[in-house]
């Protein structure tokens, strides 16, 4: 067992879901499970693909007579996904400024669950948090018009922004004044953030003329984040990363993002110490949510992927962008370069899962599946490394401890 | 590995022999090649500065790290140590200075806690209270099984690691710092237990900073400093002795202090009520002034209100009834913000919940409360921080080997020069400092009591809280005597001692002098 592991046993539990910067040692065991991790989810996603062809199956069924054939077409199988895969995320210029455009509702909402994280709250409420924004980047979207994008687009982000802020305050006061559990509270607030999308989108506040569906009007040209010629590579993707540039910023270098790691780790020092413990709860969670809000607001502002024309508002326009968010933020554990590098990841399975699933025919929740084993397996380090045993053997001190101990 | 502990628990006591025990952090050598025995029978103090090695070495005999370099074995037979389970199978036992007990759990399911007695994985837990009876009984250690050990003192908590090492049969106790959070009365109660436990056979390793405990029960001494043993004393060593093969040089054990002069009153207290989550009333109507330049020091059992008077000061607990004026303006309601901007400087008395944020760096933790002092419009300013690291570092003599370690890895009494020097190192009106040299050596306790009357000599008023009587013979200039939640009396530093434990209990002052005087004339008579 890692030595840290041991001596954190000795101390008393402490709430926060966010280790402090690890020592070197730890920090390598930590990427090395990663990597791990990864391999091991693209194994079982290949199992499964395997498992989930009944062509490739049925070659099972004669595998003592000819085992050739069940794992040639197999091996067929599982390369052209996998090259599938890559060639859609990664193969190509087109590819990657793919990636990079869904990776960045990824990037900005998996900031806004790291953050809170980092305060020691469980933000399970980016996809509410993320729905206020789509609502009101749309709204500002269709309803100004003749605005220059580089006015029409600052005050349609700063609204979403808002009204994330406002929906991530509610669960930080119902927290920080009453108590209530800031997981339980924000489950609850996307239930109603969704209803009041369902609702207001059948509203003429929302709904487009002349429509009886819960659909929007057309978001103006003037709001749609411009796109590099002939790309998929948008304006958003740099607000993603400038957002990680400023959450990096306010957590390690303002006075408020001291306040909020210090509560995050110790709110009882942190109280003693002078900080509002509920104050300090309710702003992280603000800012939390404008960050999923701005997640929310680029779904509603970024053109579509194949024809760069701008969208609408529609009931699963922000599709899962709250929950992966939270994948996000473990796997980038809690730091904004990780949850940039983690948004990129996932952004990746996600481009080229379609080129996948066109090509390979693989099931369609084949790279959610592949997703959620790779943070099942970050979430279990000791499982990775009970599984590859020799990683445990090569830590330094205990080889030498061995030795000393034979002699 | 297993038979070598059937071997152990089967063979008459052996010596446990600790060999060139050595362990590196990165650069810093915690341990250095150090050898030592512990022999049944006998209670081995060990002693050293903060920082010395102790805990890491007492760490490495119960698994909970493992050595660079070095063996542990009993009777020619190594010891692989690689977890505290196969630490207590080799039959050592340990009770942690920070008590690793399931707060929410009774004593008797934290008896059971890792030991899984019952069959067919259901927890034996009559069993497990019947065990707790009959220890207590044998060793005099009143525990109810029942309690939720959240609910106990931490004397009684602390009893609760013992009898879970004794319910091990451990034959090799390590006390790593147990008396540090007791009560003299407790302290007292502990020497007879290790004694009984000694006289048994079981070999007692303990480590503490009061020479007055190594000086009563010692019967080896070794001692420690920087990693390596630099000598072995004799139990007839005197204190002073002690405390000089411990630091390298000779330390006053007393402290040098000019009378007060005092200054304006700065602390009233008037009709000052606190109650605490549960409503009750634990700060009953106290009246005290504190003027700048004295020292008042709070005796008191433990658990007589005192901690809850620190804390409704600085702000983290509610005041119901009466005022705290400091400097003239009423900071009764004020929150931990404002108090500590008008002046406070408060060390409070659980360092590790309240005085600092474990994973935080050195660096970060000793401007914890003043941040905005660290900053302009509202960017820390990482260079004054650094240096104000290296400043404090230097003159508290903080053991480490960078001010970018997490506080939560410096040894105890480093710990608590962290708080200290975070909070003696700006303009204060009024300190608070409860328990303020807990866990910490006799050469910074030294330094630290001189830091503190320095600071009353700058016209600070000084309100430390203290269960340790000498700190507060040493340091006072006026004593105030808290039972049940009141100021039974107000008493000059050399009352003696009777007369205080008297009033400590309750009784007024003149009914204490008086009775104890009457005593002394009785026995004179006899
Ligand atoms: N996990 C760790 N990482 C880095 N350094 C450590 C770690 N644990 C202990 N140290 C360092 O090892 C040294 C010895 O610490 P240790 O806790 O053994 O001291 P100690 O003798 O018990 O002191 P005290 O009397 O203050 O409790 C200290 O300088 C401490 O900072
Ligand atoms: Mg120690």
């Amino acid at each position: 067992m890692s030595e840290e592991l041991v001596e954190e046993k000795m101390m008393p539990a402490t709430p926060a879901p966010v280790p402090a910067r690890a020592p070197a040692s730890r920090r390598w065991v930590s990427l090395v499970v990663t990597l791990i991790s990864f391999v091991l989810a693209f194994v079982t996603g290949a199992i499964v693909m395997v498992v989930a062809d009944p062509e490739v199956l049925g070659k099972f069924a004669y595998f003592f007579n000819a085992p050739g054939d069940a794992l040639g077409a197999s091996w067929d199988k599982i390369s052209t996904a996998y090259s599938a895969l890559l060639r859609g995320s990664v193969g190509s210029w087109l590819a990657i400024t793919e990636t990079t455009a869904q990776a960045a509702p990824l990037i900005c909402a998996g900031l806004g669950v790291a953050l809170a994280f980092r305060a020691g709250l469980f933000n399970i409420g980016a996809q509410g948090q993320a729905i206020w924004g789509a609502i009101f980047g749309a709204w500002i979207g269709f309803t100004i018009k003749g605005l220059p994008w580089f006015i029409h687009i600052p005050i349609a982000l700063a609204l979403a922004m808002v009204f994330g802020a406002l929906w991530g305050a509610i669960a930080g006061f119902l927290k920080a004044k009453t108590g209530a559990h800031e997981v339980i509270v924000t489950i609850m607030l996307n239930y109603i953030a969704l209803y009041m999308l369902q609702f207001l989108l059948t509203t003429p506040m929302l709904q487009q003329p002349g429509r009886s569906d819960p659909i929007s009007s057309v978001v103006e040209f003037s709001a749609t984040m411009p796109r590099l010629a002939g790309t998929r590579l948008t304006l958003g993707f740099f607000i993603a990363l400038a957002a990680a540039v400023a959450v990096w910023w306010l957590l390690e270098r303002t006075t408020l993002g001291f306040r909020i790691r210090a509560v995050g780790l110790n709110p009882h020092a942190a109280a003693t110490a002078g900080m509002s413990v509920s104050r300090t709860t309710i702003v992280a969670m603000a800012i939390a949510g404008s960050l999923a809000g701005l997640a929310g607001a680029q779904a509603v502002l970024t053109p579509t992927l194949l024809t760069g024309f701008p969208t609408q508002l529609s009931l699963g326009i922000v599709g899962t962008v709250g929950f992966d968010a939270i994948t996000v933020a473990l796997l980038g554990r809690s730091r904004p370069l990780g949850v940039v590098l983690a948004g990129l990841l996932f952004g990746a399975l996600k481009a080229g899962g379609l080129t996948m699933a066109a090509e390979a025919q693989t099931p369609s929740d084949l790279t959610n599946l592949i997703q959620a084993l790779i943070v099942l397996f970050v979430a279990a380090p000791a499982f990775v490394l009970w599984l590859v045993p020799g990683l445990r053997e090569k830590r330094p001190g205990a080889d030498i401890t061995a030795k000393a101990a034979t002699a | 590995m297993s038979t070598a502990t059937h071997e152990v628990a089967s063979q008459a006591p052996e010596v446990l022999h600790l060999d060139g025990i050595t362990k590196r952090f990165g650069s810093l050598t915690a341990n250095d090649s150090i050898t030592l025995g512990l022999v049944p029978g006998r209670i081995h103090c060990l002693l050293g500065e903060n920082g010395a090695g102790k805990s890491t070495l007492m760490n490495i005999l119960f698994g909970l790290l493992r050595a660079d370099e070095g063996t542990i074995s009993v009777g020619g037979n190594v010891l692989h140590l690689e977890n505290p389970k196969q630490a207590m199978a080799a039959g050592i036992g340990m009770v942690h200075q920070h008590f690793m007990l399931i707060p929410v759990f009774t004593v008797a399911e934290n008896m059971v806690l890792g030991r899984e007695p019952g069959r067919f994985g259901k927890l034996d837990l009559n069993g497990a209270r019947k065990l707790v009876r009959q220890l207590s009984d044998r060793y005099r250690l009143d525990v109810d099984p029942d309690a939720l050990v959240e609910d106990l003192p931490v004397g009684i908590q602390q009893r609760v690691e013992i009898l879970k090492a004794l319910a091990n049969d451990a034959r090799y106790l390590i006390f790593d710092e147990p008396t540090a959070v007791l009560t003299p009365q407790e302290i007292d109660e502990l020497m007879v237990v290790m004694r009984t436990l000694r006289d048994e056979g079981r070999a007692i390793c303990f480590i503490t900073h009061k020479l007055r405990e190594v000086v009563a029960v010692a019967d080896d001494i070794t001692v420690i400093r920087r990693g390596k043993v630099v000598g072995e004393a004799t139990p007839d060593a005197s204190e002073g002795d002690l405390a000089e093969l411990m630091v390298g040089r000779a330390v006053n054990l007393t402290v040098d202090k000019a009378p007060p002069t005092l200054g304006k009153e700065r602390l009233v207290l008037t009709d000052f009520t606190v109650a605490n989550a549960a409503g009750t009333i634990v700060v009953d109507h106290l009246n005290l002034t504190v003027s700048g330049g004295e020292i008042v020091c709070i005796a008191g059992v433990q658990g007589n209100g005192q901690t809850e008077l620190a804390e409704a000061l600085l702000g983290t607990m509610a005041v119901i009834h009466g005022t705290a004026i400091l400097d003239g303006v009423d900071v009764t309601h004020m929150p931990p913000k404002k108090t500590i901007e008008a002046g406070l400087g408060f060390v409070p008395e659980d360092r590790q919940r309240d005085g600092f944020v474990g994973d935080f760096s050195i660096a970060e933790n000793l401007v914890l409360n003043r941040t905005t002092s660290f900053s302009s419009v509202g960017n820390l300013d990482l260079g004054r921080i650094r240096s104000n690291a290296d400043e404090r570092i230097e003159e508290f003599d903080i053991r480490t080997s960078s001010q970018s370690q997490p506080v939560r890895s410096l040894s105890g009494g480093n710990q608590q020069k962290v708080v200290l020097a975070r909070e003696l190192s700006r303009p204060l009106s009024l300190l608070v400092a409860n328990q303020p040299t807990r866990g910490v050596d006799v050469g910074a306790i030294e330094f630290l009591h001189n830091r503190i009357v320095k600071e009353r000599d700058r016209d600070t008023a000084v309100l430390i809280v203290s269960t340790e009587l000498e700190e507060v013979e040493s340091l006072a200039d006026r004593i105030a005597v808290m039972y049940r939640g009141r100021i039974v009396g107000v008493v000059e530093p050399d009352t003696p001692r009777d007369v205080l434990g008297l009033m400590m209990a309750g009784v007024p002052f003149e009914e204490a002098a008086r009775s104890v005087e009457k005593s002394r004339t009785e026995h004179a008579d006899v």
